[in-house]
């Protein structure tokens, strides 16, 4: 099958124009292992099905992100049948510098000139003819949006496919042709494949083309000395840019006629200059994080109730009256959703028991209280997590994000992050599984290292219900305030936490943050919708996977004891013996003692499978060791837990502490591992949680319970703090083997 | 006359001359278009003070004022 690969800087409408060839066909089919995504699908139209491949977008081809090393290797060592190279045309001085880079491989290659009807909108002119005359590969024109020439431009490409295209490089012409032309014998006789394109990439001193071709590099050294200039002497990278610039501009005043403009505004230039005014750019883009999150979460919509005693009465019985309390007023659209869901997924579930109640009583337990009852309250949090989702895209598809960076990025800055990081870690609000998804945009490791670390911290929907049940439990009169304090100890924590690791392990300069601002345009719902729907998707199917895995194990090891009977009372069961067992590592954390310090134990342990079961966990346990009716409700359940439990008000708060900044889930664990590897950097994670959620909860019961510590705990913390600003100013060593091992890992992070 | 992209003001224009700095950054900003002969005319500064952004090729460009110390700009004469 004819394999096509689409390749294009960013935002040219690459993913557009491959959803308007693949139609609904299309899917991502990366989900562990693979670092970036690339995306496949088929194109049914022609006479043979041909195989499309959506690459990251890229600048260049020289391996600065993560996208561009995948787009670089895929293009070099998968072969495809034909590169379609999409170009935005109303950028195309920028634009072609990639296309420069593309021609240089053996590939066929097919010009696209993508969003020509806003080109003539402004009534510009671009000859299509005269650039394919020029780069000597057919050039067509298309409007992915509108979907206007994508049949022609597979049938080109089909065409050139047949083809082979020797290799074109406009480093050819010039100054540097000789050295050029020298580099490309020499590799050839090596008999490198594509020794156009790796002979000007290793006289640029390319570093991965270097480390590929160590011996080659070695010979190529004399060639770069004999070919120096005057304005560059032998900086071999800046001229290659600038030749390629330079025939880009020359060549495209012949192409390219720009109608007359007046010195006039662009819509986008006035929308812009007030998003991002130095007065009005940080209330307006906080007014609108209010916005999104008070219509994704809040449960008095626009404080109707609250200020103006608007409420609707009897929309809160849809469901089963206690299983899901509201404080009156009117839902927001988040909140109703969630409520339709949960109405359904309790019908379901009080189907499944009357249907099973016949059956012999292992099989309507292992149903109803273990996957259904784990499945659904995982799925009742999907209509908010959409809706955010939904909400963030829409800015991003407008353009707002990218000034959001804009905006934010010196704030951030302060971290060891970058106003790139903002979008990951507010979306971590919503669900850490998307947030560490969202992190690939952040070109630098340590950047995205630090952003994925942080992530968890920023609490996501579910570990809300942890802090409000235990709240409403315990802090009878506070609960808000400790649900907001949670929230805030997620974020301190994770300021502090980024300080610390960019002091010590994450040492080393900031990342640069040279960003393209994208111009604002109106979200497409059709390209919204199939993000959306993609999302959806992969939270369903880990519901239905993962988490209903770990549910059943759960089900299983809380019900029957070693001999695998079913047993009465937990207390006979695997579980509390497990729990019992490992209760002593918890001593320090203060919710461990007593007699039924496990059953903490073991809700803390099971919120590192997934948040929701710890609130799932506390209500199940609660129930059996008050001996209350199969029925009670959650918070009776958990009220007389802690109650009978007899723990203290700060083993309480490092409870709650410890599930914040522990392991978050399986499943961002799972996105976790799919970004960072399986190295160090995915165990460093796993460390970082565990060490620092520990350790956070640990001082919070010690200082709670004896206020005295907290002597000891500063004076420690200001003498770690000293030493580390005297190792970072050189002033004291690491014995030698230590700083060695130290040097090493940062060495690892930052390559 | 020659000046730091850093310390161009609002509304002012000129042609890149020289792109310095380390490794991975010039490498990026020659990639993104930053090159010798390109017209660049700057835009804004960010509500705090950093970063900036700057028009260059017919597109829009943020950059951090520590990347923009290593681009001189030659000043065009306003006419």
């Amino acid at each position: 099958m004819l394999k096509l690969a689409l390749a294009g800087n960013p935002n040219c409408g690459k993913t557009t124009l491959f959803n308007a060839l693949t139609g609904s066909t299309a899917y991502v089919g990366n989900w562990p292992g693979v670092t970036v995504e690339k995306r496949e699908g088929k194109y049914k139209k022609a006479g043979q099905p041909i195989n499309v491949v959506d690459l990251p977008g890229i600048y260049s081809l020289s391996p600065y992100s993560p996208e561009e090393v995948v787009s670089r290797n895929y293009l070099l060592d998968e072969k495809p049948d034909v590169i379609v190279n999409i170009l935005d045309a109303t950028n195309l001085e920028r634009n072609l510098y990639l296309t420069t880079q593309i021609l240089e491989t053996d590939r066929p290659v097919v010009i696209a000139l993508n969003m020509m009807d806003e080109v003539e909108r402004r009534g510009d002119k671009i000859d299509a003819a005269e650039l394919s005359r020029r780069l000597g590969v057919p050039v067509t024109e298309i409007s992915a949006l509108r979907g206007k020439g994508i049949h022609e431009l597979m049938k080109v490409a089909q065409e050139a496919a047949k083809k082979p295209r020797a290799a074109f490089s406009v480093l050819q012409e010039g100054e540097l042709a000789p050295a050029v032309e020298a580099a490309r014998k020499l590799l050839e006789t090596h008999g490198t494949d594509n020794p156009l394109f790796h002979a000007i990439k290793l006289l640029e001193g390319d570093e991965l083309e270097v480390k590929n071709h160590p011996d080659e590099a070695g010979e190529l050294e004399e060639i770069r000395k004999r070919c120096q200039n005057e304005t560059f002497g032998d900086d071999f990278e800046a001229l290659t840019a600038d030749a390629r610039y330079k025939y880009i501009t020359q060549n495209l005043a012949s192409v390219q006629h720009k109608a007359e403009r007046k010195e006039k505004l662009t819509r986008s230039d006035k929308i812009d200059k007030v998003l991002t005014s130095r007065i009005w750019g940080i209330p307006i883009f906080v007014a609108m994080m209010f916005l999104i999150f008070h219509l994704t979460f809040a449960e008095d919509f626009l404080y109707l109730n609250t200020f103006y005693g608007v409420s609707v009465q009897g929309w809160e019985t849809w469901w089963e009256p206690g299983s899901y309390m509201i404080d009156g007023g009117i839902p927001s659209p988040g909140v109703l959703l969630q409520s339709c869901l949960i109405w359904c997924t309790d019908s379901l579930s009080a189907l499944a028991a009357s249907g099973l109640a016949n059956a012999p009583a292992w099989v309507s337990s292992l149903i109803c209280d273990g996957v259904l009852a784990g499945v659904f309250s995982v799925l009742s949090f999907l209509p908010q997590i959409a809706l955010l989702f939904l909400f963030l895209s829409i800015l991003e598809d407008s353009g707002y994000m990218a000034r959001v960076a804009f905006i934010m990025d010196r704030i951030f800055r302060k971290f060891g992050l970058s106003g790139k990081s903002f979008l990951p870690l507010l979306m971590g609000f919503g669900c850490s599984v998307p947030a560490i998804m969202a992190s690939r945009t952040l070109e630098h490791d340590k950047e995205r290292q630090m952003t994925i670390y942080m992530t968890p911290w920023f609490s996501c929907t579910a570990k809300m219900p942890i802090y409000t049940a235990i709240a409403a439990a315990v802090f009878v009169g506070n609960d808000d305030l400790v649900v907001f304090g949670m929230y805030m100890l997620g974020m301190v924590c994770a300021i502090l936490g980024a300080l610390l690791l960019r002091n010590t392990v994450f040492r080393g300069q900031t990342a640069p943050f040279i960003m393209e601002l994208p111009a604002y345009h109106l979200p497409q719902a059709k390209s919204l919708f199939v993000h959306l729907w993609d999302k959806v998707k992969k939270y369903v199917v880990r519901a239905a996977t993962i988490i209903a895995a770990s549910t059943i194990v759960l089900w299983f090891v809380s019900n029957f004891d070693w001999s695998y009977h079913m047993v009465g009372s937990i207390e006979d069961s695997i579980i509390h013996d497990i729990g019992s067992l490992v209760a002593w590592i918890f001593y320090p954390l203060g919710f461990a003692h007593g007699a039924y310090g496990w059953v903490f134990v073991v809700a803390a342990i099971t919120g590192l499978i997934a948040k929701e079961e710890v609130v799932s966990t506390l209500t199940v346990l609660g129930i059996a060791v008050g001996k209350l009716a199969e029925d009670a409700a959650e918070a009776t359940a958990i009220e007389t837990l802690f109650t009978v439990s007899g723990i203290s008000s700060p083993a309480v708060i490092a409870f709650m502490a410890f599930n914040l900044l522990a392991i978050p889930c399986f499943a961002a664990v799972g996105a976790a591992r799919a970004e960072l590897g399986k190295g160090r950097g995915f165990k460093g994670a796993l460390l970082w949680w565990t060490a620092s959620a520990y350790v956070v909860s640990m001082l919070i019961y010690l200082i709670g319970s004896y206020w005295w510590t907290v002597f000891i705990f500063a004076a420690l913390a200001a003498a770690a703090t000293a030493l580390i600003v005297l190792w970072n100013k050189g002033k004291i060593k690491l014995p030698a083997r230590g700083k060695k091992a130290a040097q090493e890992g940062g060495d690892k992070k930052a390559s | 006359m020659e000046k730091v992209l850093k310390d161009l003001k609002p509304g002012e224009e000129g042609v890149v001359k020289r792109v310095g700095g380390d490794g991975a950054v010039r490498r990026r900003l020659f990639d993104m278009g930053v090159t010798p002969g390109a017209p660049v005319k700057m835009r804004k500064v960010a509500p705090l003070g950093d970063p900036m952004e700057v028009t260059l090729r017919g597109y829009e460009l943020t950059l951090r004022k520590n990347e923009a110390e290593n681009v001189l700009v030659e000043m065009q004469d306003k006419a």
